[in-house]
């Protein structure tokens, strides 16, 4: 009987994995009649995003390219909400981390391969101060961490905007800071590729030539890593059973004697240090500079959606995190080829994330309609023990 | 009983209710007649409650019809029930607080008057006939939140009455009263039935049934077993057709044999949530061997008594010896570690992390001990069969490590908590209502495990509400009047006259 426990246990992933993708599917649906409404042919426009994003070497490893930072602020949502706290500051943590990554990344001269490392520490430490904020002002002083989150975003900002007017790190003549050295950089070939020799080389090779096109970097890497150890942190360890039982039961945890307010502060931390490291490989990978910042940019908002598609799983929130990287870059496409806002994506995307945040609307039609899908797994359980269990 | 056609107040043929596989009732008939007073016996989760939410409108059965004075009704949501003549009072009140009671009363059916201005003086004329013609005294002007919880229940009667209810249906009335109120409840319901209304009550308590009630229907898992006249049977037999076995109310017990001082409460003062006092200089001490019970009405500083021992809220004044030891104001965990366990009164809330496994949970306070986890990661497959020993050991079912807690019945919930505590070995075991709402069958698996502590030369304190637990486990009771210990009885010479007396604040 236990195995069949556990098969139902298993079952249970699938089911979550079905219902997410219908609502995509159904996002996608929800766009086409936007796109129809707003008089385009949503064949035309779905096509031209799916090449647009696999159409070439180049596209692919653009998609990566955006994916990467995103899984990383996705996988900081996602810890923070495993302990039962709302992240919505992955945005200034992110900032927090672009911040720590120029400055180390510029004014330290280190090898490369001591470099790039500390300059990736850096920016998680950077990103794990500026969330701890936030849950030390929950865990001493009962501030809820959506608002302080929010004002941390704020203030991260202006702290951007403000460091890169000052004369140590503003580059004259632009609205951005010193470029980071080339020590700090994980582009692949990044410096060779713009060389006479790395040029020519790209010319004769096409494939490997287009990729290089791009700015690909080692970044993805990194946020795969990030992904098996907050799993592993998650699940294996007394840590994550200690988040997890207090973002699951603050009372009980705290009768069963875990710290819940310093599991708070660690929670956030640590989220903290997710975003950062995103920040941390944007700035390595991509940008090597921070620039003034009208607005923001949205890749720690972004990570909210992932998690929420992604189940709050780091398994979930690496594979949205590329559906969203796709959908982000595909999005570019469609504008200049036929003249629709790009913001049809947000539609989409925010479509996906009704859909996913209603899953009884899905067990309402199952029940109504897919009766022929009800064949669940019928466990007869001991009467005593399963027959009382529904009124408990 | 002639059961002449006209006399029937409520048919139910056949009621079935589905949720999704699972069978809440199972073909349930039952004749209910005009004017008597009509028990639903049954365990937690028969199904009692599902079958007169039925009745009351509040889902649809799955099959089966209901007939009301021999018609067939489709009662969709409760305003019909209300139309219809039907009223429930709920096991949890729900009257608005800042409201008086007649306010709370007339709500949804104001009296208005001119420009629809609700005729205030007419309600209170109302509310006092209602009052006064069923014995059902309460202050009309008073606020919710000042009155007690039995003034409130027959505020929740009289609202029934006030919507025309002809038929009473009440849902566990007696679980938050003292023994007086509980007694006054009888009285108000024999009057109602004198006038000629029908009484329907959910309950769990026996003596209750043989005390008021004139027929009794038994539901086990959904079905109905049987409907009895109760002065024909025992409360054995009631018990034995709720359960399905033969119950042994009396669990065996060794001699009394009173150890050394284990815990000492010395004359400790401590604030409740809203900063007012809750315990007032207590102070008590607590031998090996014996169980020492707290009676008293709840909100007299029961849960502040078991957080301030369990290190969950602070002292004001005084200190707590756990062999000699102060363990004031120490955190839970380092009071845990030094031998003190508890039953919390809320398992859901405090002793389960619901959606944790079954050995998640049992390892809860034990998780960072090197048995568990070595270098901060966890061992699971140490974990596992820990928990399948206990599970086992104390009997969880399903016995199954890894299913979630939430899906555990209340019964196997309070298995899970007993397991923990009870295997760290403690010398001090606080049980803090240890069977609320649990059926029979596990009330006497939780005070087996009391009884075995204390056999085992534990020392046990347990905190109950309900007085049969109090008399039938203690060796000594104090009785806990509004933070204060206003008696201590031997358990030969108590009885549920004098410590009922003193749970309501009388003198010996």
């Amino acid at each position: 009987m236990s195995q069949l426990l556990r098969l139902r246990r298993t079952l249970k992933f699938p089911r979550a994995l079905g219902l997410t993708l219908i609502s995509i599917v159904l996002g996608f649906f929800v766009g086409a009649i936007v796109l129809l409404v707003a008089g385009y042919n949503p064949l035309e426009a779905y096509g031209i995003m799916i090449f647009g994003v696999f159409g070439l070497p180049r596209y692919i490893s653009y998609t990566i390219i955006i994916a990467a930072p995103l899984i990383l602020t996705g996988l900081s949502v996602t810890f923070a909400f495993r302990t039962g706290l709302f992240n919505i500051g992955a945005e200034g943590q992110f900032i927090a981390g672009s911040i720590a990554a120029v400055i180390v990344g510029h004014f330290v001269r280190l090898p490369i391969i001591l470099h790039v490392p500390l300059v990736f520490v850096s920016a998680m430490v950077a990103g794990a101060l500026w969330g701890s904020i936030s849950g030390f002002l929950k865990a001493r002083y009962g501030v809820h961490e959506v608002i302080s989150t929010i004002m941390l975003n704020w203030l991260a900002l202006y702290m951007n905007n403000y460091l890169i007017k000052l004369p140590f790190l503003h580059r004259v003549g632009t609205e951005a800071s010193q470029k980071i050295q080339d020590t700090a950089r994980i582009d692949i070939l990044g410096v060779w590729k713009t060389s006479p020799e790395g040029r020519e080389w790209r010319m004769e090779n096409p494939f490997w030539g287009d990729i290089l096109r791009s700015e690909i970097n080692l970044g993805i890497l990194f946020a795969l890593i990030a992904a098996m150890v907050v799993w592993y942190i998650i699940n294996r360890t007394t840590l994550g059973y200690e988040l997890r039982a207090v973002g699951y039961n603050q009372d009980a945890a705290n009768y069963g004697g875990i710290p819940v307010k310093k599991s708070m502060t660690v929670s956030m931390a640590i989220a903290g240090a997710l975003a950062g490291a995103a920040g941390g490989i944007q700035i390595m990978g991509v940008t090597q500079e921070i620039t003034v910042l009208a607005a923001m940019e949205g890749n720690g908002f972004d990570g909210i959606a992932v998690s929420l598609i992604g189940a709050n799983t780091p398994i979930g929130v690496v594979l949205s995190g590329f559906l969203f990287g796709a959908l982000r870059y595909g999005g570019t496409k469609i504008q200049p080829a036929l003249g629709a806002p790009r913001e049809l994506i947000n539609i989409v995307m925010g479509t996906i994330v009704y859909f996913i945040a209603m899953p009884n609307l899905f067990t309402l039609l199952q029940e109504r309609y897919f009766s022929w899908k009800k064949k669940r797994l019928d466990i007869s359980l001991p009467k005593e023990a399963g027959g009382e269990s529904k009124n408990v | 009983m002639a059961q002449n056609e006209s006399n029937i107040a409520v048919d139910l043929r056949g009621i079935s209710k589905h949720f999704g596989t699972f069978v809440a009732n199972d073909d349930i008939s039952i004749s209910i007649m005009k004017g008597e007073v009509h028990a639903l016996l049954g365990e937690n989760g028969a199904g009692k409650t599902t079958l007169m939410k039925a009745l009351y409108g509040m889902h649809r059965p799955t099959s089966g019809k209901i007939f009301l004075w021999g018609k067939e009704v489709d009662v969709t949501d409760p305003k019909v029930a209300i139309s219809l003549g039907i009223g429930m009072v709920h096991q949890h009140f729900m009257l608005v607080r800042p409201f008086t009671v007649t306010q709370n009363i007339i709500l949804g059916m104001e009296p208005t008057g001119l420009f629809g201005a609700i005729d205030f003086l007419q309600s209170r004329k109302r509310v006092e006939e209602l009052s006064k013609k069923y014995g059902l005294l309460v202050d009309p002007d008073a606020l919710i939140e000042d009155i007690s919880v039995g003034m409130e229940q027959r505020v929740e009667i009289l609202k029934a009455l006030y919507r025309g209810a002809e038929i009473l249906i009440l849902d566990e009335p007696t679980a938050v009263l003292t023994p007086q109120e509980i007694d006054d409840l009888m009285g108000i319901i024999r009057n109602l039935t004198v006038e000629g209304k029908t009484v329907i009550i959910i309950t769990h308590k026996l003596k209750e049934i043989k005390h008021i009630a004139d027929r009794c229907t038994i539901i086990r898992r959904g079905k109905k077993i049987d409907t009895v006249r109760v002065h024909d049977v025992t409360e054995q037999d009631l018990a034995r057709m709720m359960v399905g076995r033969e119950v042994n109310f009396d669990v065996p017990r060794g001699p009394f044999n009173p150890g050394t001082v284990a815990l000492e409460v010395r004359k400790v003062s401590s604030l409740d949530g809203r900063g007012l006092p809750a315990l007032k200089d207590l102070s008590f001490t607590l031998q090996k061997g014996e169980i020492l019970a707290i009676a008293g009405v709840d909100g007299n500083g029961q849960t502040e008594l078991a957080e301030v021992l369990t290190g969950l809220r602070n002292l004001v004044s005084g200190n707590i010896f756990l062999r000699n030891e102060d363990i004031k104001n120490l955190t839970t965990k380092d009071i845990i570690r030094k031998g003190l366990v508890a039953i919390p009164q809320d398992r859901q809330k405090f002793g389960l992390v619901l959606e944790f496994s079954v050995s998640e949970n049992i390892i809860l306070q034990e998780y960072d001990k090197p048995t568990f986890s070595r270098n901060g990661i966890l061992l699971n497959d140490a974990i596992h069969d820990y928990s399948a020993e206990l599970i086992e050991k104390f009997d969880v079912r399903p016995p199954v490590p890894e299913y979630k807690a939430s899906e555990l019945s209340g019964g196997n919930q309070q298995k899970v908590i007993i397991a923990r505590e009870v295997s760290q070995n403690p010398d001090v075991l606080i049980a803090n209502q240890p069977t609320r709402g649990l059926d029979v069958g596990a009330i006497e698996f939780v005070h087996r495990a009391l009884i075995e502590q204390r056999d085992r030369g534990k020392a046990v304190l347990l905190i109950s509400l309900e007085l049969d637990e109090v008399l039938g486990l203690a060796d000594r009771i104090l009785v806990l009047y509004e933070g204060k210990i206003v008696g201590e009885l031997e358990a030969a010479q108590a009885d549920e006259q004098k410590v009922g007396i003193l749970m309501a604040g009388g003198q010996l």
